[in-house]
């Protein structure tokens, strides 16, 4: 598929038909689809949803602390008497702001190198497919948890340290579709009638390299909700009093025992994100990618 | 292949060199001054100066750069501010219980992934691989300090079936004392016949390796389900079948083979994940590895323990790709082209 079949408003639509046939063909991927679409909800409507608005931020209510979950509190209260349900809700909105602001990054950075690398080939491929190599042999925990101690714990640095380990992804994976595209007919025919380098790189080599990124998008958010819940969760991450899933267990984490629901909420809804993501990337994998089209 | 080899190994070497800057920067741009953390805040100027000459602070970047590169060869990572040991000593007394709990819960990973999704591949589109498919995504999407949580409080804290945390009973430290040769408490106990603190060392061992297990059991199943069903549609397979061969041994006799090999070439990648994902799982349940180290260097701003880790982890991470690449290119020729 190229660039020069999409504005027809027809193609569009047929597009967006395929898509949802795709999504309903598989009733794991359509489950994935519908966890995905709550979590966006609750993400989005965290205001109008939650029973307690003010309790997502400082407000404490000392002497409505640990209740059991019930009528008025269904996932029940914190140490502080805050309504888990409404920060399991705003913690959604938290958990997509950091996913969307790495992911960002993280592609821009790493299609970009990766399109100049699988383009441009020789030295300039070599330099940074290597700068590339070196930043991969960080797992992206260990060199977010150094970064996080070089900058101050915050949730912006949270969301700068994951983003540092996850465009050389992009980067790898982009430079390998980039080079294999430079050989085609219709960049050589372009190189003949004179287009600027730049130019063919920007409005060739790159729209066609994007939809296996597009899809790697998807299958890696899965993956920052849980870095990001890791970091949070070892202090480095969202701090009090921001509602975070993975704070949120850290700070229930002593109180298992007697009061189960502070800790298992939270986790849950890390799972259910998490799982929406991987399912719903799965599904697009195997959906775009022709060669395992068969499956 | 001899030029293959040596390429790799260029590529490794370059690798760890910019490894090794990258750690030296994170050292030298985290706030607090090393020579300040080491005399203490009462020191006087002259000892604060002493203190800086001895780390080799007052030399200018490249220097210590050098500096800090030649002590690496030589196996020199510095002093921890914090335990007030050589790090490489307490790498060396904390890596090898880390490795204990991933390579047991890689072998287990490998013991239900493989065959989940094999049964997933012969059973495709079925309610076998339905349950194998969801079950695996499930484990890949759980997080690990939660799974951690909630196994160790109703396994150990509720149910009372395993121990809550640590490694083996301490008190069998005087009862059986162990004798340390390798510093893996599993091996050594079993070399010299210890035991009680080797049934003790099992006993902790169940759940945190459960939870280790769940990220590479899941990529494991769903990786050699699609390296399967991708290499059963392939012509040789039509072939076999014709020939009579069973649905059984054409999976297990003609498509295994050539469908591991996507499976190992991301074994080191899991390994390294699992060695960063077992630093949460050592904090929920107390093990004395390289994550309780990390953590406790986080929290006490220990930057040379710290930097030992990074290094250790992500040059463990190149050799074991390496590794891995050598191996398949002896079993797969086509990858020395590439």
């Amino acid at each position: 598929m190229s660039l020069a079949d999409l504005p027809l408003r027809s193609d569009r639509l047929r597009h967006f038909r395929r898509l949802r046939d795709l999504i309903g063909a598989d009733v794991l991927t359509g489950i994935g689809a519908a966890i995905l679409f709550l979590v966006v909800m609750a993400a989005l409507l965290a205001n109008w949803l939650a029973p307690y608005p003010s309790d997502a931020g400082s407000a404490t209510h000392p002497e409505q602390s640990l209740l059991k979950p019930g009528a008025s509190h269904w996932m029940g209260t914190d140490q502080v008497g805050r309504d888990v349900l409404s920060r399991v809700l705003y913690g959604a909105r938290t958990s997509l702001f950091i996913v969307v602001c790495v992911l960002v990054i993280a592609a821009v950075v790493g299609v970009l190198l990766g399109v100049t690398a699988g383009y441009a080939g020789g030295i300039v491929r070599d330099v940074i497919m290597r700068v590339t190599d070196i930043f991969l042999a960080f797992p992206a925990l260990l060199l977010s948890l150094a970064l996080a101690l070089v900058l101050q714990a915050s949730l912006r640095t949270a969301i700068i340290a994951i983003a540092v380990t996850w465009w050389p992804w992009y980067a790898r994976l982009t430079a390998s579709i980039a080079s294999s595209i430079r050989t085609r007919g219709y960049i050589e025919a372009a190189r003949c009638l004179g287009v600027s380098p730049l130019k063919v790189m920007l409005r060739h080599v790159l729209p066609n390299s994007l939809t296996p990124v597009l899809v790697q998008l998807s299958l890696d958010a899965g993956g920052v909700i849980l870095t990001a819940a890791s970091l949070s969760y070892l202090g480095l991450g969202a701090q009090e009093p921001t509602s975070e899933w993975g704070l949120m267990v850290e700070q229930g984490q002593s109180l298992f025992t007697t009061d189960w629901w502070v800790v298992t909420f939270p986790g849950l809804a890390i799972l259910l994100a998490a799982f929406g993501f991987n399912v719903l990337g799965e599904g697009l994998r195997s959906a775009l990618d022709p060669r395992r089209g068969a499956q | 292949m001899l030029r293959f080899l040596l390429r790799r190994i260029g590529q490794a070497v370059a690798v760890v060199a910019g490894v090794i800057l990258l750690t030296f920067v994170i050292q030298r741009v985290i706030p607090g001054d090393p020579a300040v953390a080491a005399v203490g805040p009462k020191a006087s100027l002259e000892q604060l100066a002493q203190a800086r000459h001895d780390f080799g602070l007052d030399q200018s970047l490249p220097i210590q750069l050098w500096n800090y590169a030649v002590g690496l060869l030589h196996g020199d990572l510095g002093t921890s501010l914090h335990t007030h040991q050589a790090v490489r000593h307490d790498l060396g007394a904390a890596f090898p219980a880390s490795l204990e709990l991933v390579g047991a819960g890689i072998v287990l990973a490998a013991l239900i992934g493989v065959p989940a999704g094999v049964l997933a591949a012969r059973y495709r589109r079925r309610s076998a691989d339905a349950a194998i498919r969801v079950n695996s995504m499930l484990a890949v999407s759980v997080p690990t300090f939660w799974f951690a949580l909630v196994l160790q409080e109703l396994f150990a804290t509720k149910l009372g079936w395993f121990p809550v945390a640590g490694e083996y009973t301490s008190s069998l430290d005087q009862t059986s004392p162990l004798h340390i040769y390798t510093n893996m408490t599993l091996l050594d106990s079993l070399i010299t016949g210890n035991w009680p603190i080797f049934t003790s060392l099992i006993d902790h061992l169940v759940l945190p390796v459960i939870v280790v297990a769940a990220y590479p059991a899941g990529v494991i199943a769903q990786l050699t389900r699609a390296a399967l069903i991708e290499e059963i549609t392939q012509d040789h397979t039509r072939m076999e079948r014709s020939l009579g061969f069973s649905e059984r041994s054409v999976l297990l006799r003609f498509s295994m083979r050539p469908a591991l090999n996507p499976v190992l070439s991301v074994a080191a990648l899991v390994f390294a994940y699992s060695i960063v994902n077992t630093f949460l799982v050592e904090s929920v349940f107390n093990w004395p590895g390289l994550g309780s180290y990390a953590v406790d260097a986080i929290r006490s701003s220990d930057t040379p323990a710290i930097a030992g880790v990074t290094l250790l982890v992500a040059s463990t991470y190149v050799v074991l790709n390496l590794l891995v690449d050598l191996v398949q290119s002896m079993v797969d020729p086509r990858v020395r082209l590439s």
